[in-house]
């Protein structure tokens, strides 16, 4: 299926790169201040943040991911200018049992809708099964998050488990889905 | 108003950091049970280690996301296991995870009790809408006395588990504050 000259971090119309200090702070710091993008992003309270915070949630990362092992973190860059446009992520990777969380987002609200996530989620999936070897990826999505839902239906993940009322937003209570696919599963499937 | 830390076969205590140790020492030397309560990999800690690890959060005092008991039994006032709580009060949901590391105290009613006594606690002094659990599909025990208690089964994250060449589900559970009230009102088994 994939050669052994498979460029994992090469997409269509985006790549996955390492943060950059100088000029990734700014625009994540943006992104923070859409309290749309934050809920669907975060179960903890939305809150705007600096470039000055940004950056050092950028060290506190790289620290995580030296000390604990289990998390990969990529920036999501449009291939034609380069500029940042997302995160992804595989975390909470437990490797006796080969399996391990995603996270994606798309970060400003004019980069929506034009099939980067899909994009990016196939070579988080392709990183996370022919890279990591894992056996299996689990992802969390709140009811109210219908792209995020639509998404992973479409590359053939299982809605497993139904948190019932877990989320409080909005003055009303939400369902928190949890979504899971099977290497086997991947492999034996078209790529959306 | 009813006592919270007295159920019908156990009590809630806080046990002093070198009883805790002691006992963590021995529990943990026990593979079953260590994989019957948790999904890491086993591994012996030192007493110190343990203990220090108590101190610390001696030290750090009471915090309002984090309760954690000592379980007695009442008849012979033996130390047998712990209860933990995990609380998340933005979206007013607690996490529970219980062991009885004394064994000959399986499959005796004390779990239940346990776990009774903790959504007591949970419903009535925490007052959180949701208590939520997660337990491995090889633990039927555990998920009949969940059962019992009132939890709703909510899915399971297929084959999740890696034990001895063999994969297993990881189940969830949880329950709303409003079926628990139900409950208590009698308009439930």
């Amino acid at each position: 299926m994939f050669d052994i000259q498979t460029q994992l971090f090469e997409g269509q119309d985006i790549r996955f790169g390492p943060i950059d200090h100088e000029k990734d702070p700014e625009i994540e710091s943006k992104w923070t201040h859409d309290s749309d993008f934050m809920r669907m992003m975060e179960t903890m309270p939305a809150r705007p943040m600096s470039a000055a915070m940004i950056r050092k949630q950028y060290e506190k990362l790289e620290k995580k991911i030296e000390e604990d092992k289990n998390l990969y973190h990529f920036m999501i860059r449009a291939k034609v200018d380069d500029r940042l446009i997302g995160t992804a992520e595989v975390q909470r990777i437990e490797w006796a049992n080969g399996n391990g969380f995603l996270r994606l987002g798309i970060g400003a609200a004019g980069d929506r809708g034009k099939g980067y996530g899909t994009q990016a989620l196939r070579m988080l999936l392709r990183f996370a099964f022919a890279e990591l070897n894992l056996f299996r990826v689990s992802a969390a999505v709140p009811e109210y998050n219908e792209a995020a839902i639509a998404l992973f239906r479409k590359f053939g993940f299982v809605q497993e488990v139904c948190r019932r009322k877990s989320l409080e937003r909005d003055g009303r209570r939400w369902d928190l889905y949890f979504f899971g696919l099977l290497s086997d599963e991947w492999r034996n499937q078209a790529q959306p | 108003m009813k006592d919270l830390f007295r159920g019908e076969l156990i009590r809630f205590t806080f046990e002093e950091p070198e009883t805790r140790a002691k006992a963590e020492v021995r529990w943990q030397r026990d593979t079953e049970f260590v994989r019957l309560a948790d999904g890491d990999p086993s591994h012996l800690s030192s007493e110190k280690k343990i203990k220090e690890w108590f101190d610390q959060r001696s030290e750090r005092g009471p915090k309002s996301e984090r309760v954690s008991f000592s379980v007695r039994t009442l008849e012979e006032d033996k130390f047998i296991g712990d209860l933990g709580l995990w609380i998340d009060l933005i979206h007013s949901e607690a996490w529970v995870g219980l062991g009885i590391g004394e064994r000959e105290f399986w499959s005796k009613g004390y779990g239940t009790d346990m776990m009774k006594l903790c959504m007591q606690y949970v419903f009535t002094e925490l007052g959180v809408e949701r208590l939520s659990l997660g337990l491995f599909e090889y633990n039927p025990r555990a998920l009949r006395s969940y059962e019992k208690c009132g939890f709703r089964l909510e899915g399971r994250s297929r084959k999740e588990m890696l034990r001895e060449g063999q994969r297993y589900d990881s189940l969830w559970m949880g329950i709303l504050r409003e079926e628990w009230l139900a409950m208590q009102n009698g308009d439930q088994k």
